[in-house]
């Protein structure tokens, strides 16, 4: 009981106040028909000493980057994060207050989610930008939620496969209640077939669901889809990695109307996939449609500036079931962290930082191409991440046996694409080095089955 | 102490050619940008983001961290938000390597001691509910919410029973009828007694075969365990719809009763309120959601399943659950508030659990005990582990709104309570101590609610007198949003 001040004598006290006999007593609106008649079977308590030693053990358990070369992306990635932005984040005034109901004592929370939004903007060249949702998978769905509360068309949305499959699940499961149809847009060749995008496009579709860099970490051909999708009369929710945005066209400027993504690359550990930092930006036309918490600047009664929670009455504690979004708390420590990233990294930082991924991936794909056992499958640009096949097709047992050659080598797409179940995703981030790589494919070269030539 | 030269937005604080990082040169060949990647995709401008030196930044962020009252700082009673104290052990055990760094697609065998606490945190939260199985995946409560509604949702079409309307009580947090919303259910309003209960006679007159799910909070946001939740819960069964638990009040009941002992199908957890999650400015939390049996088919995937072999158990992620929703969030959930919650389980043990409710029933008692005498508490003078008081005579005696009192209460040195929620008590102050305060804070937080009752309405109307700032313009900020700084017009 670690955490707890009351005394026997304390809780004797108290108990006189209130003027009642006994802890018990207090409960008496629970009905004895209703309680608990024995003791939660739960572990034992443990002293500081002993969780910590057993939180060791159970992490011994895993394997992390830390003891083994990590190839793995697919939506969450190994990018150095700087310490300034883990200094930040464990100030206790930050991590340890909640969503700013009282902005008189909140001032740097709402100041730095004013500086977020900022950045968010100047990252994705969009107006206004939330106060982040939980992760890039729920954001992408509140994204297009919005188009269809934009665009009041409610028939269907074109959801290209080149999205994240894990996305793309969510956006089936929460349209699922819905009577919005969910169309998939092909994507043989890697990205979007423009034909049978032009072909779904119809008066009541919503949006496109485009990502760029794409799943399989292809570049799309946003201006020409940009064209079509806008002459239908239809939205573009664009799913972005904001480290590419260092070096690729802004969505903004490429035509994107809302910009959803997931924030982990920006000063957030992987941490098993959560928690992350859901972005979302979009027009300034669309700000009463965002949602989630936004801060906006005002002046006190003193005339100083300042910075409020704002335009609240989009929010569930006002509008309740009229509301955009059912959201209440968000990753506000995340988007502080991604904040501070980006504050730290600076315009030339996060160019170089999207320059060594792009260039350290060009030289991984070069060496892959000359491989005997795999090959790079589709030939279009790409920024830090591709699709490798393995000529062999026994990618499980490849993805297993650099495991314990320690290599995390890629994240297999059977899974969501049982086309490609001899395929896997190969990402590079700046961390990674030559040497990991001429050691991945040392490894290949190792386990290339001798005698047999491959078609290249 | 603030310095105000570091408080400036720290896009003014730019100097073209400043930064914090130093990044390697690539150790591989270089080959021209526009050779890799084509001229048509790549940025012509670059996000003029702000170029500040590392020690800067530390000012900063250090500095606008002072301005923040915070739970490691102040009592921060901020009703139905558990604003508990955040263990020390949690965040540092929740950073160690081998649950900090590890990616979501590593192999089910390079995560077994990961996907062990997982699968122990979803027995625990089963044993805590008194429900079957458990769902990690839900990234906050009111996503929780949704999630569980979405379960339902695929249950009824399942059993072929098209039902659309979702019922929650006027006392509901908003999350609940805006969650009911998403899901595509018509939501209807259940009245509440004057004292603070669900009105059974209204609840009757709208429980018809069209009514999916009832939304729940009990103990409920008045800080009462609902009278009759049991006959209540056997009336919204009888009719063939299920009970939601909003679990955010779990704080007041650990171990002392079950939410499916009495009588609800599915529940969220806040990992975030009642296992001390540090609430982060806003966030993250955890939603997890317990689901009675018949709905276990639909719950999102993964979780995590246990199979014992000759070697011991070994833990894996189960995928194969055909009737499942899919997905409401990528990858397998927030997981490092979840070691915090499984860190928070484990200290406490089962016995640690039951004191912490006690502690916080206790608590809130006493603080009622001392606050009725000057700020009435319409719900009556017992409470589970919050209350709610109201300023409503106060206001029309002295002027003095519920909101004066909130902002003076920042000038002692107090974070306020929550105010204005729930929407059924005039003037409401909501009051929840925790169990991780002293009886001497709470004797100095009721002395000085007194205190604040008894100044004059015009000194409160202005409050706070000691901030930085004080009562912002929101008015403007709502008609004239300016939602990011511009290089351009600044003042
Ligand atoms: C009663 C109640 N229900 C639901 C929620 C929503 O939980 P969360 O903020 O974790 O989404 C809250 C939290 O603010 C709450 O107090």
């Amino acid at each position: 009981m670690s955490y707890i001040y009351n005394t026997p004598e304390d809780q004797q006290a108290m108990l006189e106040a209130i003027g009642c006999g006994s802890i018990e007593e207090l409960f008496a609106a629970v009905p004895q028909s209703l309680r608990l008649q024995r003791p939660l079977q739960l572990p034992e308590a443990m002293g500081e000493l002993q969780l910590t030693d057993h939180l060791a053990e159970l992490a011994a358990q895993n394997r992390s980057p830390a003891d083994t070369v990590c190839f793995l992306g697919a939506g969450s990635y190994d990018h150095f994060i700087p310490a300034v932005v883990d200094y930040v984040g464990s100030r206790g005034e930050f991590y340890t207050s909640y969503t700013p109901y009282q902005p008189e004592v909140s001032q740097g929370n709402l100041q730095a989610m004013f500086e977020y939004q900022t950045m968010v903007c100047e990252l994705t060249a969009m107006d206004v930008s939330n106060q982040s949702l939980y992760d890039g998978g729920s954001a992408t769905v509140e994204g297009v939620l919005m188009s269809l509360d934009v665009t009041r068309r409610r028939g269907r949305v074109l959801v290209a496969e080149s999205v994240h499959p894990e996305f793309r699940q969510i956006v089936e499961t929460y349209l699922a209640p819905l009577e919005t149809e969910v169309v998939s847009i092909p994507c043989p060749s890697g990205v979007i077939d423009q034909r049978a995008l032009a072909d779904e496009l119809s008066d009541d579709t919503a949006c496109l669901l485009l990502q760029h860099p794409n799943f399989f970490g292809c570049l799309e051909e946003v201006h020409q889809i940009v064209e079509v999708v806008h002459a239908a009369g239809a939205l573009i929710v664009s799913v972005v990695d904001p480290i590419s945005l260092g070096l690729l066209e802004r969505p903004g400027d490429y035509g994107a109307d809302i910009v959803v993504g997931e924030g982990q690359s920006l000063g957030t550990p992987m941490q098993y996939g959560g928690p992350y930092l859901g972005l979302m930006a979009c027009r300034d036309s669309f700000v009463r449609r965002l949602p989630g918490r936004i801060a906006g600047q005002t002046v006190d009664r003193r005339g100083n500036r300042c910075w409020v929670l704002t335009l609240q009455t989009r929010e569930q504690h006002i509008r309740r079931d009229k509301a955009t979004s059912n959201i209440c708390s968000n990753q506000g420590l995340f988007a502080l962290r991604a904040s501070v990233y980006l504050a730290a990294m600076g315009p030339e930082g996060m160019r170089k930082v999207a320059e060594l991924c792009l260039q350290k991936t060009a030289y991984a794909r070069q060496q892959i191409i000359e491989s005997d056992r795999l090959e790079v499958l589709f030939d279009r640009p790409v920024f830090k991440e591709f699709v490798i096949r393995d000529r062999e097709n026994a990618v499980e047992e490849l993805l297993a046996d650099a495991e314990r050659a320690g290599i995390f080598a890629g994240v297999p797409l059977g899974r969501w694409y049982p086309d490609l179940a001899d395929c896997f995703l190969f990402a590079v981030t700046e961390r990674r080095t030559r040497r990991q790589i001429d050691r991945f494919l040392q490894f290949v070269s190792e386990h290339t089955t001798s005698g047999v030539t491959h078609a290249k | 102490m603030r310095n105000k030269h570091a408080t400036q937005l720290i896009f003014e604080l730019s100097r073209a050619g400043r930064s914090a990082v130093s990044l390697p040169t690539a150790d591989v060949p270089q080959q021209p940008v526009d050779q890799l990647i084509p001229e048509r995709f790549l940025a012509r401008t670059a996000p003029q983001l702000p170029e500040v030196s590392e020690p800067e930044i530390v000012r900063h962020y250090a500095n606008l961290s002072t301005l923040n009252m915070s739970v490691d700082t102040h009592f921060y009673p901020l009703g139905s938000c558990t604003m508990k104290y955040n263990p020390k052990r949690n965040e540092r055990l929740a950073s160690i390597a081998g649950v900090v760094d590890v990616h979501p697609y590593q192999s089910e065998s390079s995560l077994q001691g990961l996907l062990r606490i997982f699968f122990e945190l979803q027995q625990m939260l089963e044993e805590i509910s008194g429900l079957d199985a458990v769902s990690l995946q839900p990234a906050a409560g009111a996503h929780g919410e949704l999630t569980a509604l979405m379960v339902a949702a695929a249950y009824f079409r399942e059993i072929g029973d098209n039902r659309t309307k979702v019922l929650s009580p006027d006392s509901a947090h908003g999350t609940n009828p805006a969650s009911a919303r998403m899901c595509g259910f018509d939501t209807v309003t259940v009245k509440s007694t004057s004292d603070g209960f669900v009105d059974r006679d209204d609840l009757i007159s709208k429980l018809d075969e069209s009514v999916a799910v009832l939304m729940i909070t009990n103990p409920n946001t008045l800080g009462l365990f609902e009278r009759g939740i049991a006959e209540i819960a056997d009336e919204v069964h009888s009719r063939g719809g299920l009970i939601y638990l909003d679990g955010a009040n779990m704080n007041a009941i650990l171990g002392i009763t079950r939410p499916g002992d009495f009588g609800a199908d599915m529940m969220h957890f806040n990992p975030h309120k009642t296992f001390s999650g540090p609430h982060g400015g806003g966030g993250p939390g955890a939603g997890p959601i317990a689901v009675a049996e018949k709905l276990t088919p639909y719950l999102p995937v993964p979780r995590v399943a246990r199979l014992e072999t000759e070697e011991g158990y070994t833990y894996r992620l189960d995928w194969g659950q055909p009737r499942s929703i899919g997905r409401v969030r990528s990858f397998f959930g927030n997981c490092g508030v979840l070691v915090r919650a499984y860190c928070y389980l484990l200290t406490h043990g089962p016995d640690g659990l039951r004191s912490v409710s006690e502690n916080a029933v206790l608590n809130a008692n006493y603080l009622l005990s001392r606050v009725k005498h000057f700020l009435p508490v319409p719900q009556g003078d017992r409470c589970m582990h919050e209350f709610v008081a109201s300023a409503a005579q106060l206001k029309s005696d002295t002027g003095i709104s519920a909101m004066d009192m909130a902002k003076r209460l920042l000038d002692y040195g107090f974070h306020a309570p929550t105010v204005y929620f729930p929407l059924t008590v005039r003037e409401a102050v909501m009051v929840e101590p925790t169990e991780t305060e002293s009886k001497e804070m709470l004797d100095k937080f009721a002395e000085t609610l007194f205190r604040v009752t008894e100044e004059a309405a015009d000194l409160l109307h202005d409050a706070p007198h000691t901030t930085l700032i004080s009562r912002p313009d929101e008015v403007t900020a709502a008609r004239k949003p300016k939602l990011r700084w511009q290089p351009s017009a600044e003042d």
